[in-house]
């Protein structure tokens, strides 16, 4: 079995994450630029006295397919680099990845990785 | 080559060794035949052309990117491509009747008429400035005056983006310049032979330098009618209609401000001291806004914010254009401030809690910028504020005369855009679809997209 590990973090923090990443072994990831609210409340914009709140704040999400053996080490890499102490750090979810496929091989499992 | 031009070049010698003689010649035969003539002076019309060039920077790219950076991503193709079509247009209606109407000939004090077609003005015809016996050629003064209508109707715009139809838009400003601009262009600014054929407003001795009242309170009153007239926008205080660009506005801004040089020193119609005099002005009244907009701001709780800068600016453009020759810099500093002040409270504090949807504030600061900038010039003038108002100066009475302007300005304003407004409603619709506008008039009017990436 291998792990798909999803994280939602502040968009200044993704640098030093994937260098983190990087150092562990972790060879490669997917990035979005994602909008989407938790705990940490929006921002107020006024235009000329029209009032807008924006409970959507902008973050990064990474997608990172991993081995069972890394996996845990990827979560707690992740946890520690891009945690800044206050509120609207994001979240990481991990799921149970079934198979994973190279494209240009043919090879699956932990060798597509 | 080479020797065509040697030639060319000796010829023009020859001809220029000889011009003096000629020069003398007539010279000596001028005070014979007439001895006070008109002159056109070349500094004064290379002046003019550069003015109206300027003039029209404000309108394309300026008012449009001004206009354009306010609006949601999916209409600013429309205001750009309304604000083009619709200063084009009055560009040719000018040439057509535009200034047959405003200036063309005496008739009335509401009207001119004659030159239809511009029928007689040759590459000779000069205009009149404000100096007895110096005049400009009449072609620059009818292109100079030309932008000032292509202006006026584009300010237009701002109350009513997002959701007027491109059809309707072009079918108000056919009418709205016949029945409305022209006429008060006339009002104000048109000296005619007699009393009873100069401008009702210019008659009354009503001080307006560069349009406060023909450009400003008329756009503002105007756009208010038609934000009226069209309803809010769909979402209107319930959906986050926050400008896609500010980036656009402030680029807007800088090129408004650029080309209102050439609209208030322009309209001195001479290169001159009092065309240094609006210069001057123009610089320090816009500061002025700026700063204050944002001081009003913070006064009112908020952060002193970049569209309110902008604001601040036109807000003191605005008002310094009645007053930009007829101020000291520091009476048009305080005219500038009392401008962006009042216009910040009315459209951040007084605006909210109307249910008028002046989309981009037109009314909200060109029409209140305009009575402030109108009124205001009757202060300016005072000789203790350093304007050029004479020693006897009546206050009281320059008041009145400014407060009435400002009351006829409106009432007819206000009168020709309903006709006009609810003319186009009747032949187009005036407002697109629901669908039409939450898809964006971008796709939905002109089948494109101002962005594509």
């Amino acid at each position: 079995m291998m792990k798909f590990i999803i994280a939602i973090i502040k968009p200044f923090k993704l640098d030093e994450v994937r260098e983190a990443l990087g150092a562990i072994g972790v060879a490669g990831m997917t990035v979005s630029e994602v909008k989407g609210f938790g705990r940490q409340k929006g921002q107020t914009e006024i235009y000329r006295g029209a009032e807008y709140s924006t409970n959507m704040l902008p973050k990064v999400k990474l997608e990172i397919a991993a081995s069972d053996a890394l996996a845990a080490q990827v979560v707690e890499t992740i946890q520690q680099t891009a945690s800044t102490d206050s509120i609207g750090d994001g979240k990481i979810f991990v799921l149970d990845l079934v198979s994973t496929t190279r494209i240009r091989t043919g090879e699956t499992g932990d060798n597509a990785l | 080559m080479i020797r065509k031009f040697a030639c060319a070049a000796g010829a023009l010698g020859a001809a220029l060794l000889a011009a003096p003689a000629a020069w003398a010649q007539e010279a000596s035969q001028a005070p014979v035949v007439e001895p006070v003539t008109a002159t056109v002076d070349k500094g004064d019309t290379a002046w003019m052309i550069v003015a109206t060039v300027l003039v029209m920077t404000m309108i394309v790219p300026g008012l449009a990117l001004f206009y354009g950076g306010l609006v949601r991503t999916k209409n600013m193709l429309s205001v750009l491509t309304q604000i083009i079509a619709v200063a084009s247009l009055a560009m040719l209606v000018w040439v057509m009747w535009g200034y047959g109407l405003a200036f063309g000939g005496d008739a009335n004090q509401f009207i001119s008429s004659g030159k239809f077609f511009l029928a007689g003005v040759t590459a000779d015809s000069n205009a009149a400035t404000f100096t007895e016996g110096v005049e400009i050629p009449e072609f620059v003064f009818i292109a100079f005056q030309m932008t000032f209508a292509a202006i006026t109707i584009s300010l237009v715009v701002g109350g009513l983006v997002e959701r007027l139809k491109f059809s309707a838009l072009m079918l108000f400003a056919l009418v709205w310049l016949t029945i409305v601009y022209f006429p008060i262009a006339h009002m104000v600014w048109y000296a005619g032979g007699t009393a009873a054929t100069t401008g009702l407003i210019y008659d009354w001795g009503a001080l307006d330098f560069a349009g406060g009242t023909v450009v400003h309170i008329n756009a503002g009153i105007s756009a208010l009618v038609g934000a009226l007239i069209l309803g809010p926008r769909l979402g209107y205080k319930t959906e986050v209609m926050a400008p896609h660009s500010l980036t656009m506005t402030l680029i807007g801004t800088g090129l408004l401000w650029v080309g209102w040089f050439g609209f208030n020193a322009g309209s001195a119609l001479e290169a001159n001291g009092s065309a240094g005099l609006a210069l001057i002005n123009t610089f320090v009244a816009t500061a002025s806004g700026v700063l204050f907009w944002m001081l009003a701001e913070r006064a009112m709780g908020h952060k002193g914010s970049l569209l309110g800068a902008c604001s601040g600016a036109i807000a003191g453009l605005v008002a310094v254009t009645p007053a930009a020759g007829n101020s000291g810099p520091f009476g048009a500093i305080l005219l500038g401030a009392a401008a962006a002040v009042l216009c910040a409270f009315f459209v951040v504090s007084i605006k909210p809690k109307l249910r008028l949807d002046d989309s981009l504030d037109a009314f909200g600061i060109h029409g209140i910028g305009g009575i402030i900038g109108s009124i205001g010039t009757a202060f300016t003038m005072l000789p203790g504020l350093g304007g050029p108002g004479a020693a006897d100066y009546d206050l009281g009475a320059q008041l009145g005369i400014q407060v009435l302007a400002v009351v006829v300005a409106i009432i007819w304003a206000a009168v020709g855009s309903a006709i006009a407004f609810f003319l186009a409603k009747a032949v187009t619709g005036l407002r697109v679809s629901p669908e039409v506008e939450r898809e964006g008039l971008d796709l939905g009017e002109h089948g494109e997209r101002a962005y594509n990436y």
